[in-house]
């Protein structure tokens, strides 16, 4: 059940789903007007903290508080994963002493929007935290398969990579799990997290086997500069077991789509011919984002009036 | 977690839906297009009943009024190629289509029909906690230098037309903006007043009107029907507390 906060899908149930995708169906709307903007904000003020940087999904976050006339501040302070929780604390308590509304948090280590939102009055809204969730992501990537397929039960969706550090992985299956789609993993055995078969999703060492009458297909990012020769020998072996390109996609269903959350090693996880065109999503992806985004602050902002009518 | 389900706060999006339930007492918009409701209801509470529900306009009165609208539209617009006939949901949209079907059948013109949701207009946005349901908003063609109609079922306080014009202005610059309500309830709190009103109803203010028919589609059992407030706010359980002999 969600509270005021959105920390990870994994909080949500199916219902707090659905309302998401349902308001985003909306949102997507205001983007086609002359005058993009509504004043549903107004007046309020919005803060990205990013720890860790993210241009898109930065980007994609003041968009979507433009859009409903809130004031968005972008803040970055430098931190790194060895940096004191009590000094990242304290840049959160010092933020909440200027009153914003809703605060945007991503950091490099699982937990610290969590912790944060723990001493925070504002609601937090997770964004990314090391390899734990990305909550508007998965929201993202789910409101992209609905409306491309009309649908999410019964689905069968296809994540390919480094499933183990991967935070959007771990909030798509929760995400898709809970939407009633099945969900396989394929990856090099060390990018497999042990155990992960109990959460309900089959793993695979076959991209061939794990593609096989897949409606959606989901690449990941390879850190290949972080990763290569521990977790698979070459980036060109990777690209040549795990890469998705017109060949391989022929084992998924004939209409399957292909995502990526962005930015694409092209050659690598996608094609350079898949990166652009159908079936790949990857831009709708993008554009979806701004609409889930608006849609999740309109949602928690709910909360954010104090002593208001009873 | 601890944050998450202590507090005692409630969840925004479970909030969010039982708020649903429930008709807005902030807005004007008492009138809602429920057809459980209807059923619901029907068989248990006679209609004329002491403070029972009362039917202001039925189907046929509902028709012959969007009829008489329709042509005191036409009566006062000289140029009927720009109308655009903009409806504010749920209860505005099926009136705005019969209103653009008489049109048709009148004069022979194809008047284009919007739907505006006016939910992220709302002046109470800032002191209601849980958030509304937003609704389909669908505007086909430019609202630039057109006649442009707005309606509702229901007008009494003039929030949410102030609220559509608002939202009406981000869409372009219309040449003029009319009114049409089917019923004027009275108890104006903004300076707008109806260009097309169906029929005035004097009502007590905590008394709730609402358009009972299939959403979307003026036919069968769409009816305005007057209810005190306590019984349109009610749910299922507390409508079998007050059967009970409850206030």
């Amino acid at each position: 059940m969600i509270g005021r906060d959105l920390l990870g899908i994994e909080d949500l149930d199916r219902s707090d789903i659905e309302r998401i995708l349902q308001t985003a169906e909306h949102m997507g709307e205001i983007g086609e007007r002359e005058v993009k903007k509504v004043p549903t904000l107004r007046g309020r003020t919005l803060v990205n903290l990013f720890f860790e940087p993210s241009t898109r999904t930065q980007t994609s976050f003041e968009i979507a508080g433009k859009r409903l006339s809130a004031d968005v501040v972008n803040f970055s302070p430098r931190s790194s994963s060895l940096t004191k929780a009590e000094s990242i604390l304290d840049t959160a308590r010092t933020l909440d002493a200027m009153d914003p509304d809703a605060v945007v948090v991503r950091h490099a280590v699982a937990g610290v929007p969590k912790r944060i939102a723990d001493v925070l009055e504002a609601p937090v809204i997770n964004a990314g935290d090391g390899a734990h969730e990305h909550p508007t992501q998965a929201l993202l990537d789910l409101f992209t398969v609905r409306r491309e397929k009309g649908r999410i039960d019964g689905l069968t969706v296809t994540i390919v990579g480094d499933i183990v550090h991967s935070r959007v992985a771990r909030s798509n299956i929760y995400g898709f799990l809970k939407m009633g789609a099945e969900v396989r993993l394929a990856a090099p055995p060390p990018m497999i997290p042990a155990a992960v078969e109990t959460l309900g999703v089959k793993a695979f060492t076959s991209l061939r086997e794990a593609l096989d009458g897949a409606d959606v297909v989901m690449a990941l990012r390879i850190q290949n500069e972080r990763f290569a020769g521990s977790y698979f020998p070459s980036v060109r072996e990777y690209a040549a077991t795990f890469g998705i390109d017109r060949a391989t996609l022929r084992y998924a269903k004939d209409d399957a789509i292909v995502m990526h959350p962005g930015p694409v090693n092209r050659g690598v996880e996608l094609s350079h011919d898949l990166a652009d065109h159908r079936p790949s999503v990857i831009l709708d992806q993008v554009r979806n984002g701004v609409s889930i985004r608006m849609a999740v602050l309109y949602l928690i902002s709910g909360r954010l009036h104090r002593g208001g009518v009873a | 977690m601890s944050r998450l389900i202590g507090h005692g706060r409630p969840g925004i999006l479970k909030g969010a839906n039982a708020a649903l339930l429930t008709p807005s007492r902030e807005t004007d918009k008492g009138a809602t297009l429920t057809q459980d409701e209807v059923q619901e209801k029907a068989p248990g509470e006679p209609r004329g009943a002491r403070n029972g529900p009362r039917t202001i306009l039925d189907e046929t009165g509902i028709r012959r009024t969007l009829m008489r609208i329709a042509h005191e539209i036409l009566e006062r617009t000289e140029d009927p190629g720009l109308l655009y006939l903009v409806a504010i949901p749920n209860g505005g949209v099926p009136l705005a289509r019969e209103i653009a079907r008489n049109l048709r059948q009148i004069a022979g013109i194809d008047v284009a029909v919007g739907i505006l949701d006016t939910t992220l207009y709302r002046d109470d946005l800032t002191t209601t906690a849980e958030r509304p349901l937003l609704r389909l908003t669908e505007m086909p063609s430019a609202v630039d230098g057109r006649i442009v109609i707005l309606v509702d079922d229901v007008v009494k306080t003039g929030r949410t037309i102030r609220a559509a014009m608002d939202a009406l202005m981000d869409f372009g610059r219309p040449q003029v903006v009319q009114v049409v309500g089917l019923v004027d309830r009275g108890h104006r709190e903004l300076p707008i007043k109806l260009d097309y009103v169906g029929k005035n109803v004097p009502t007590s203010p905590n008394e709730n009107l609402r358009l009972r028919g299939d959403a979307g589609e003026l036919r069968g059992r769409l009816e305005l029907v007057l209810e005190p407030s306590d019984a349109a706010d009610s749910d299922d359980s507390s409508r079998s507390a007050r059967k009970g002999g409850g206030a």
